[in-house]
């Protein structure tokens, strides 16, 4: 009893320290523990968030110190909901958004089910598979940008040599329509390996009994799939989807380097737009009431889906 | 606020003039990362030689060069003593007291502005526009040019051919339609087993690069900004049916006549379209002329260089820089020591050998200085003609409106230039509003 770590603790605490803290009560301690952290989320969290609400109602613009800050009320608000442009970038994100989990969901289940079953080299597959994950957005975009080149771009030759289109004829990142779907292909490259690997974890904490017991009840492959398979995996699944949809729905790395959000605004995404405004337009009051407006948006989704996912894990 | 710094800055020049030289100091001068910029060190071992201060530098590549500069003045940072900022930033630094006022410092010291070529002090010296109030000390001229494949251009066969196509000689172009003309017969043309293309111009959205492209045709089409200078009366002025023309002219020979993929292009991108061969004409800033005649694939004798053709009238897109003293400075004696030593006939004399663009008269109005190289008198007669973009406070916003439209257009094909036109005055409106000047 007198080696262990509590009593040395006790032992090395000097007297008056020891005599002032036994006249603490433990919700006292407790909250002298927890104090730095509810400070710091205070001054970095909270602070930050009602000084933007703040700014939010002004024409304060963080380039122009000396000039008069205005009082605006809920001018900026109405221009950002009013502006077309706003509505065109919130559907570039939510194309960008939709997609990106639709094609990493199906292709990251695919694969996982696929990596579940035993076959030799498995493991260098799986290694493989979630390489991309492991690089930075800043080197994805960067090289992605070379490959798309549609002269000297591997992307390019390898859509030629498919169809038989010639590469130079088009081009990823430029004007066509194809940008936008760019950005998709890009992303889901990189990000379905982590969608494929929160799934397999889903697959393998499934026991093996209930398949024994589906197969003693002579269920076949495809009812063992539906019944067992995926509703077991979903809540996986659906926190994968939360994970990916937070982070695409604040994209902005990637994309700035793949097409710094052109050709024109067709890759315009809500969060290259907010930063623009800014940080290039120095509109702090306009782009403060922008950056609740998103929050909000993300906020509110974000709880919906989180019950539903509750939901989903209470079945 | 204002009246602090210009207390600072008269009290830093009493101390220049007073105490002589100051004690040694390490002065950093931030700039663009290009060409001229390693011209500039090698340029300021003089300097420190001469007064014991020495250097650093702080270049930042250029389209991320305003984001970082602005961001830290804005930020009243003490990173740069002295600042080479880009002319349209003239306006914020001096209303937002990021730079010095030099007005005393020059007249104690006997630097006039009239040393130097009016357009380059009007540019990038002077605010409110044209007053004698000056914020920088003009350091780098440069305008948008031109330079061609010199050795495509007199190639019998390829002349014969563009005569056969056209019924006309192949020659520098003398006007913007001839420019397209030439490019068109450029296009896809195979020229030594590759194929080659007429033009690299510049399309890029992130910073400056369309807006700076497009203004080289929108002024030659005789664009102003305004219909009376000062008054923010745009309408008629933005979108004039010259304009207009203008507009259709630079996406047409962006659809025409540049490589492809070449939707995001600026500075960098046309010069390695031209370097790598595979254009016959390219646009870029007299600063990197002297880098492309040395170069050992396509300079020397394989290339030539002309000013920006005219349409309606002669004019070119202002590029070049003034050199500021920065207001958060703690060095900002050391700093005017430098700005004095500069602005010194031999050391502009020297600035241009090295590949500087001078804007002294010392230089430029030196009878051989059309013959000291081969893009000198083109130079001369584009400083001629400079216009250059809003030099607001509010500038960033401004061009930001600007560059949306223009690429939208341009690269993406969305609407008419008209519409494109109209908006960008709806949106200068708004920021001019927002401003107070409207």
């Amino acid at each position: 009893m007198t080696d262990s770590p509590i009593a040395r603790v006790a032992e090395a605490t000097p007297p008056g320290v020891a005599r002032r803290l036994r006249g603490l009560s433990d919700t006292a301690i407790a909250w002298i523990f927890v104090a730095p952290t509810i400070f710091l989320l205070l001054a970095i969290n909270i602070f930050p968030l009602i000084w933007t609400i703040r700014l939010s109602f002004t024409n304060f613009a963080a380039n122009r110190p000396g000039r008069e800050v205005e009082w605006v009320g809920l001018r900026n608000y109405e221009r950002i909901l009013t502006d077309e442009g706003t509505w065109a970038n919130m559907q570039t994100t939510a194309h960008f958004l939709f997609w990106t989990l639709f094609f990493q969901v199906v292709l990251g289940f695919t694969l996982a089910w696929l990596i579940n079953r035993k076959f030799r080299g498995n493991d260098l597959a799986t290694t493989l598979i979630v390489l991309p994950m492991m690089l930075s957005p800043a080197v994805v975009g960067n090289f992605w940008t070379f490959l798309y080149q549609p002269q000297i771009g591997l992307f390019n030759y390898a859509v030629e040599l498919l169809t038989g289109r010639p590469a130079s004829s088009f081009s990823m990142l430029g004007p066509g329509g194809l940008a936008k779907w760019s950005i998709v292909i890009v992303d889901t490259w990189m990000w379905t390996p982590f969608v494929m690997l929160i799934c397999l974890a889903g697959l393998r904490s499934i026991p093996d009994y209930i398949y024994e017991a589906a197969e003693i009840d002579r269920a076949s492959k495809w009812r063992q799939f539906w019944t067992i398979t995926v509703p077991m995996v979903l809540p996986f699944l659906m926190l994968a989807v939360l994970f990916r949809g937070i982070e695409n729905f604040k994209m902005f790395d990637m994309v700035v380097l793949l097409t710094g959000g052109g050709p024109g605004n067709e890759t315009l995404l809500a969060s290259i737009d907010l930063k623009r405004e800014a940080f290039e337009k120095w509109r702090t009051g306009y782009s403060s009431a922008y950056a609740i407006i998103l929050f909000v948006t993300v906020f509110g989704l974000a709880s919906i889906y989180v019950k539903a996912l509750n939901r989903v894990k209470e079945r | 606020m204002r009246r602090s710094h210009h207390l600072a800055a008269t009290a830093a020049t009493a101390l220049a003039l007073s105490a002589g030289a100051a004690a040694a100091e390490n002065l950093t001068l931030c700039w663009a990362a290009w060409d001229p910029a390693n011209a500039l060190v090698e340029l300021s071992k003089d300097f420190t030689a001469q007064t014991g201060h020495t250097m650093t530098f702080e270049f930042v590549p250029w389209p991320n060069f305003a984001d970082r500069m602005l961001n830290e003045l804005n930020s009243g940072g003490k990173l740069c003593d002295l600042l080479i900022g880009d002319s349209q930033w003239i306006g914020g630094g001096a209303e937002n007291g990021h730079y010095v006022k030099l007005n005393d410092f020059f007249d104690a010291n006997g630097i006039s502005m009239d040393d130097f070529a009016p357009a380059t002090v009007y540019a990038y010296s002077t605010w409110p526009k044209g007053t004698p109030n000056y914020y920088a000390l003009p350091a780098m001229g440069d305008a948008n040019g031109w330079f061609y494949r010199k050795d495509w251009f007199t190639d019998p066969e390829i002349m014969a051919a563009y005569k056969e196509a056209t019924g006309q000689d192949l020659r520098e172009p003398q006007s913007q339609r001839e420019l397209m003309q030439i490019a068109k017969f450029f296009q896809g043309r195979e020229i030594d087993g590759k194929t080659v293309y007429g033009v690299s111009i510049f399309t890029e959205r992130g910073s400056e690069g369309i807006t700076m492209g497009a203004t080289g045709a929108l002024y030659a089409w005789g664009f102003k900004y305004e219909n009376t200078p000062g008054s923010y009366d745009m309408e008629g002025a933005v979108n004039s049916p010259e304009a207009v023309e203008a507009l259709e002219f630079y996406k047409e020979l962006y659809d025409c006549c540049t490589p492809p993929g070449y939707d995001n292009a600026y500075m960098e991108q046309s010069l390695d379209a031209f370097k790598s061969g595979q254009v016959a004409m390219a646009m870029n800033w007299f600063a990197f002329f002297p880098g492309l005649y040395a170069d050992p694939n396509v300079g020397g004798d394989k290339i030539d260089f002309f000013v920006n053709p005219p349409q309606n009238v002669a004019a070119s897109t202002l590029g070049g820089q003034g050199i500021s003293v920065v207001s958060y400075s703690d060095k900002q004696e050391a700093a005017l020591e430098y700005i004095k030593w500069f602005a010194q006939p031999e050391v502009q004399k020297k600035w241009w050998s090295m590949g500087g663009y001078s804007c002294h008269k010392a230089v430029l109005e030196d009878p051989n200085f059309p013959n000291t190289a081969p893009f000198a008198a083109d130079f001369l007669v584009a400083m001629d003609g400079v216009k250059d973009f809003w030099q607001e406070p509010a500038y960033a916003s401004l061009l930001l409106a600007m560059q949306e439209r223009l690429h939208n257009y341009v690269v993406a094909g969305q609407g008419t230039a008209k519409e494109a036109l109209d908006g960008l005055i709806a949106d200068w409106t708004e920021i001019f509003e927002d401003e107070g000047k409207l």
